[in-house]
């Protein structure tokens, strides 16, 4: 069967040409980032507010791929309070796991790079700006102030070093300095107990392959734990697991944040979660936030349509509706995204005004801001 | 309860997988997957089954279509038939009865094959419909599940996640099966997609009858669906009944703790939450007595040697716990009538 010039349809001779002139800008970027000896002035920011863990300000993350530049993250900014818990939903692909990579700048090189934005994170004293930091500097500040829980506990454990060994690792690199071996043994078994294993020293001498996926899952957050980081970027934590053993990861994350004081960002696309982790909800769709406030506003009063839907298509237990509802269409391919609303073709309460340019932010609250039309003043908003 | 129209029985089943090892790779153990799930599911209706992973649901559910070798023990009857004593040509044609979708649309789909021919195959291996009436059929199944005709050319790999479970659904649904086991068949989807696809197989049942066996652990979701559900921990039932019933009123622990896990999509909610200690036991050496005792917050000296029974609280409420012992009535066997079928067949 031939192929058909249909829709997405590319020739050899055009995908070639958008490869080398991806190649001219990620040879230009890639360049900027492997420099050596790069002076600190020159990534040192000021936080905007001192309250902030981590602010992140319109970042814009892009993959250069050979079919077209995808706008992974294209304008997210929000703010993650010191020791407050920011949710971040949407649908898979909408940018929440790339934002969290951007922020650990643990993005496919070179095809994914942060083109704009800055993401500024709080150390005390001073601040740096994430997308500038050299690679060096940044292995001192993962770990150490920022780290990562990952998705699958299953696939990010090494399966050939058992337990204690893998935790050790990060003890040593990140904070070993005069530590003995003895030192970090006990380290070890401290946070092992503290993420809620009881048998810890037989757990420190297991392979990842002899542990259930939620004593995984607690071995990662000790891991992540292991420095005391600042803040904790939790991606997908508890979506591997069953609701019982979910149950208990979420109660372990919630204690742990209130003893060692960190900031979590909790990247998932499950409300129910969210509603109980979070303090800030941040909505993303196609890689842009379209709603940001607290919790309570979000849920009780959540004011885009897509954020609507999405709470009135998950079933809930004992509320009973005889048809949940959809949302109609599709996500917009993300290499030709309109010029006009990402969510207007597949909205129900669009207005005339949707078909113009991309909307701002309204502000409806001091918090609560949401990026629709329907929210103008001169359109019948609220404010 | 005769009178009831009951388009499979499932009676003390059983499946066992041997572990083999030591000299010779002699069998030294089973894994009991199922290990005795009794059931009746009425026609037209939806059954769930919820439990943890690793629980038997899926096992069960492939069991009662005979897709996992022999069984063990017990009997599965469809529409009054034991389905493990029939012929191969028996079963061929009782395979367009009943039919399953699978877990995850990304590998149950021959990635070489256009979607036409993965949903037309088996029409055309079981004569469904005359070799003129082909191609017109093939549009009409997919029209059903929200595809377009233009999609029969193309591949698998072409399409959504969404879109894939649909062509799963228009796979089962071209044989015009009376039975369909869902083995979580919106898991693997994003929550506004998974509206949409149970959605359509709300409507699919309406529109030709169809009775679904829906395994699930989104406990949310199998609310929704189901008439009736029953809850599977190690293999077995815990408790059976009308899904109203069984959550407004859960009376097994186990049930108890599943239900106040979920997370509820509203900040201000009050959490009475039961805490599960540890992880379910494994299958290969289950606990002694009630299988649940080892993490069972009201767990009795009882409970660590004596099996319980399974009793009958409210009409049509089962469950399987010492803790009921002076309520409801001891129900020795819900489907009696199986053991004549299954005598009759024996004797021929």
């Amino acid at each position: 069967m031939a192929k058909k010039k249909g829709e997405g349809y590319l020739s050899a001779k055009e995908s070639r040409r958008i490869a080398k002139e991806n190649r001219k800008i990620t040879d230009k970027l890639e360049k900027q980032h492997k420099r050596k000896n790069v002076p600190e002035e020159e990534y040192r920011t000021k936080m905007h507010d001192f309250n902030n863990s981590l602010e992140i300000d319109n970042l814009h993350t892009y993959f250069f791929s050979d079919v077209g530049v995808v706008k992974a993250v294209d304008g997210v900014s929000f703010n993650v309070p010191l020791g407050k818990t920011v949710g971040v939903v949407g649908e898979s692909g909408c940018g929440k796991s790339v934002t969290s990579l951007s922020i650990m700048q643990l993005l496919q090189r070179p095809q994914g790079q942060i083109v704009e934005g800055e993401i500024r994170l709080n150390l005390g004293k001073k601040a740096y700006d994430i997308p500038k930091v050299p690679i060096e500097a940044m292995q001192k500040l993962r770990g150490n102030h920022i780290s990562m829980i990952f998705q699958e506990p299953m696939t990010s454990l090494n399966p050939v070093f058992r337990i204690g060994e893998q935790i050790e690792e990060v003890i040593a690199l990140h904070d070993g300095e005069g530590k003995t071996e003895a030192d970090m043994k006990a380290r070890t078994l401290e946070l092992l107990e503290m993420v809620g294993i009881a048998n810890s020293e037989g757990v420190y001498s297991m392979f990842p392959h002899e542990l259930s996926g939620g004593m995984r899952q607690r071995v990662m957050i000790a891991i992540a734990l292991a420095c005391n980081p600042k803040v904790i970027i939790a991606d997908e934590p508890t979506t591997a697991l069953d609701v019982t053993i979910q149950a208990q990861i979420l109660d372990l994350l919630r204690s742990l944040k209130d003893r060692i004081n960190s900031s979590i960002v909790l990247i998932t696309h499950d409300l129910g979660v969210i509603a109980e982790m979070a303090d800030f909800v941040v909505v993303m769709y196609a890689g842009r936030v379209v709603e940001k406030g607290t919790a309570e506003e979000i849920f009780e009063n959540p004011a885009h349509p897509y954020t609507i839907g999405l709470m009135a298509s998950k079933p809930v237990v004992g509320k009973k509706v005889d048809k949940l509802y959809s949302i109609p269409g599709k996500v917009p391919n993300p290499i030709n995204m309109p010029n006009y609303c990402y969510f207007k073709d597949r909205c129900e309460m669009a207005i005339e005004p949707c078909s113009g340019e991309y909307p701002c932010f309204v502000k409806l609250s001091d918090t609560h801001e949401v990026s629709c039309y329907r929210h103008y003043k001169d359109n019948g908003g609220e404010e | 309860m005769e009178n009831k129209d009951y388009i499979l029985q499932v009676k003390n089943l059983k499946k066992y997988f041997p572990i083999k090892g030591g000299m010779f790779n002699r069998v030294t153990n089973h894994v009991k997957a199922v290990d005795g799930v009794t059931f009746n599911l009425e026609r037209g209706t939806t059954m769930g089954l919820v439990g943890e992973s690793g629980c038997g649901k899926t096992t069960t559910g492939r069991t009662i279509l005979r897709l996992s070798g022999d069984k063990t023990d017990g009997a599965v009857l469809f529409n009054g038939k034991e389905v493990y004593d029939m012929s191969s040509k028996e079963m061929r044609d009782l395979r367009t009865e009943m039919q399953i979708i699978f877990q995850d649309p990304f590998s149950s789909l021959q990635p070489r094959m256009p979607i036409g021919e993965i949903i037309g195959e088996a029409v055309r291996e079981h004569n469904i419909v005359p070799k003129e009436k082909y191609e017109e059929y093939i549009d009409e199944v997919m029209a059903n599940c929200g595809l377009q005709p233009f999609h029969k050319d193309r591949y698998p790999h072409e399409f959504s996640g969404g879109q894939r479970q649909r062509i799963c659904i228009a796979r089962a649904l071209a044989l015009n099966p009376e039975f369909i086991v869902c083995d979580e068949p919106v898991s693997a989807l994003d929550v506004s997609i998974q509206a949409q696809i149970i959605n359509l197989l709300k409507d699919l049942q309406e529109k030709y009858k169809l009775t679904y066996l829906f395994i699930s652990h989104d406990l949310s979701v199998v609310e929704h669906i189901s008439d009736t559900v029953g809850v599977m921990y190690l293999g077995s039932l815990v408790e059976y009944g009308e899904t109203d019933d069984i959550f407004k009123n859960p009376l097994h622990p186990y049930t108890q703790a599943l239900f106040s896990a979920i997370p509820i999509p509203d900040p201000k909610a009050e959490q009475n939450r039961i805490v599960l200690e540890g992880a379910i036991p494994s299958p290969a050496n289950p606990p002694s007595g009630c299988k649940f005792h080892t993490r069972c917050a009201q767990c009795m000296e009882k409970c660590k040697t004596e099996v319980p029974i399974q009793r009958e609280i409210e009409p049509g409420h089962y469950v399987v716990c010492h803790l009921y012992e002076n309520q409801g009535t001891i129900v020795e066997d819900i489907n009696a009538e199986v053991d004549e079928v299954v005598v009759e067949s024996t004797e021929k």
